[in-house]
């Protein structure tokens, strides 16, 4: 109940705020969906970003995909042992980091790295006054800023998820190499021998699906900025926040769904 | 047809007429009937204390907020009404100046330029694209300063390469909003020539949104002063400021006597 003067609320302020920021982050995407259909589509923005956003994070992939793969290995590698199922470790692995570790790894990175960016970027235009520049200059921001940064990590971020598992499962190979001298071909077919289409294929929708979040997130929490360089820093650092729970969020909820889908 | 300077202003013909314009901001009235018309050729600057909703009042003729009641015409076109392709026609005609310049600082000033012409005008060829640049470029003094970032310019260059971002579209009429606020007085002297010039040169018509005495006197044809949320005064500098209105007199002794 709000006090007698003050300004009155449905619920209390705290759930009013979260369901007004709930109805704004759905009409941005549905708007986003409006635009990106419609031209003109900036296919060199497009690009642009989508190059931005790869080259940013390659090099962190990179190593933290090798990482990853290889120091799964090591930590899997004594339980096998006790079993005397080494012999299932690519299996293991292969499974592992196509199923859940590559997209998710690839993900979180990306929300740091370019959901962060993405946010102070547009905020930091917001706050100067550049994107209703681009307004009175008859430019649609929404559509140059917004669709093009979303369409790009949507597009971008599956092919990173792609390469963290190649690079992961070329880490594990790394260690499986120089402890049972196996090959690389015996390795990624072992690796690949208990991997079926579904993962392959609920792999990329998530990857998508992550990458398409990050965009959406990045961008909504740096075009409602507001507060002057404060308000950049708090649109970074929600545009990561929320979209490192979202991912975890959807990750949940996409494995449950495809696990429904396994057992048809 | 009035010929004033170098410039003629036709008496005739509004491109900017407001009427009963209110605005607020949750409980915070800003705009409480505003009526104000804007001649062809003609510069009028607003003045006011900060806050008065000056700024307020060219967003809503650019049509960037929209107005709580009234009627504003601009080119015959009432803002409010105005959506997607409609509006961005109209936009293509009215330049806006930013207070803080608003230049793109992921882009080098060539770039900040193009952009907007490259956006709206598909058709123009690499070559026609960077004579427009230079043009504008010239127009403002400031073409050696093509490949340079915004943030390597002073605030006067910035100020002026956002003058020749507007000039670009080739504008009918120009807003600018506080466009001598945080310069020096000699390089306010010159943004105030620019705009005469810019005047002159384009024949636009121009609301010059501004606190400053000297840039109001320099460039405005007319002079309008915004109190409590209407125009309390509008005419020529010397008669605004010959009011007896205590409000009036204040602001011209605060601004020329300390």
């Amino acid at each position: 109940m709000s006090k007698p003067g003050s300004r009155p609320y449905l619920f209390t302020r705290t759930i009013d705020s979260f369901l007004t920021g709930l109805s704004d982050a759905f009409a941005f995407t549905v708007r986003f969906f409006k635009e990106a259909f419609l031209p003109p589509f900036h296919v060199r923005e497009i690009i642009n970003q989508s190059f931005e956003i790869g080259l940013k994070s390659l090099s962190l992939i990179t190593v933290t995909g090798f990482i990853i793969g290889l120091v799964f290995t090591k930590q899997s590698r004594p339980s096998l042992e006790d079993f005397g199922a080494t012999s299932w470790l690519p299996s293991l692995i292969g499974i592992a980091i196509i199923r859940a570790l590559g997209p998710l790894v690839t993900a979180l990175i990306c929300a740091g790295k370019v959901g962060s960016s993405i946010g102070a970027e547009i905020g930091s235009m917001k706050v100067t006054e550049q994107i209703e520049a681009m307004e009175v200059s008859a430019i649609n921001p929404f559509k140059y800023l917004v669709t093009t940064r979303v369409l790009a990590t949507t597009l971008t971020i599956p092919i990173l998820s792609l390469y963290c598992v190649c690079v992961g499962l070329y880490g594990s190979y790394i260690n499986v190499h120089f402890e049972e001298a196996t090959g690389i071909i015996s390795f990624y077919q072992n690796a690949f021998s208990s991997v079926s289409f579904l993962d392959i294929y609920t792999s990329v929708i998530k990857s998508v699906v992550f990458g398409f979040t990050i965009g959406v997130v990045g961008c909504y929490k740096g075009y409602n900025a507001t507060q002057g360089t404060r308000g950049v820093g708090m649109a970074a650092n929600k545009a990561v926040i929320v979209s490192m729970f979202l991912i975890f969020l959807e990750e949940m909820v996409i494995v449950q769904v495809m696990n429904w889908f396994r057992h048809f | 047809m009035i010929k004033e300077g170098s410039h003629q202003i036709n008496r005739e013909e509004s491109v900017i007429s407001i009427t009963g314009l209110e605005k607020s901001f949750d409980e915070l009235e800003v705009l409480k009937g505003v009526d104000f018309t804007l001649y062809r050729g003609e510069n009028v600057a607003v003045l006011g204390k900060s806050g008065t909703g000056k700024s307020v009042l060219i967003k809503i003729i650019v049509g960037l907020l929209k107005p709580d009641a009234g009627e504003v015409l601009v080119l015959g076109r009432q803002v409010d009404k105005l959506k997607g392709r409609e509006l961005d026609a109209l936009r293509l005609r009215v330049g806006f100046s930013f207070q803080s310049s608003a230049l793109y600082d992921s882009m080098d000033v060539y770039q900040n330029l193009a952009f907007p012409l490259t956006m709206n005008k598909k058709n123009l060829t690499k070559a026609e694209v960077d004579h427009e640049v230079k043009e504008a470029l010239d127009a403002v003094g400031l073409a050696s300063k093509i490949n340079e970032m915004p943030s390597d310019l002073s605030g006067g260059q910035r100020k002026r390469i956002g003058i020749a971002r507007t000039l670009i579209l080739k504008p009918e009429i120009i807003l600018y909003d506080e466009p001598t606020s945080g310069l020096d007085p000699v390089t306010s002297g010159e943004i105030n020539d620019l705009i005469r010039e810019v005047q002159e040169r384009y024949n636009t018509s121009s609301v010059v949104i501004t606190h400053d005495l000297t840039c109001a006197k320099h460039t405005g044809d007319r002079v309008a002063m915004l109190l409590e949320g209407r125009f309390s005064k509008v005419g020529s500098f010397e008669s605004v400021f010959a009011s007896e209105d205590e409000q009036i007199k204040s602001f011209y002794n605060y601004n020329f006597t300390t």
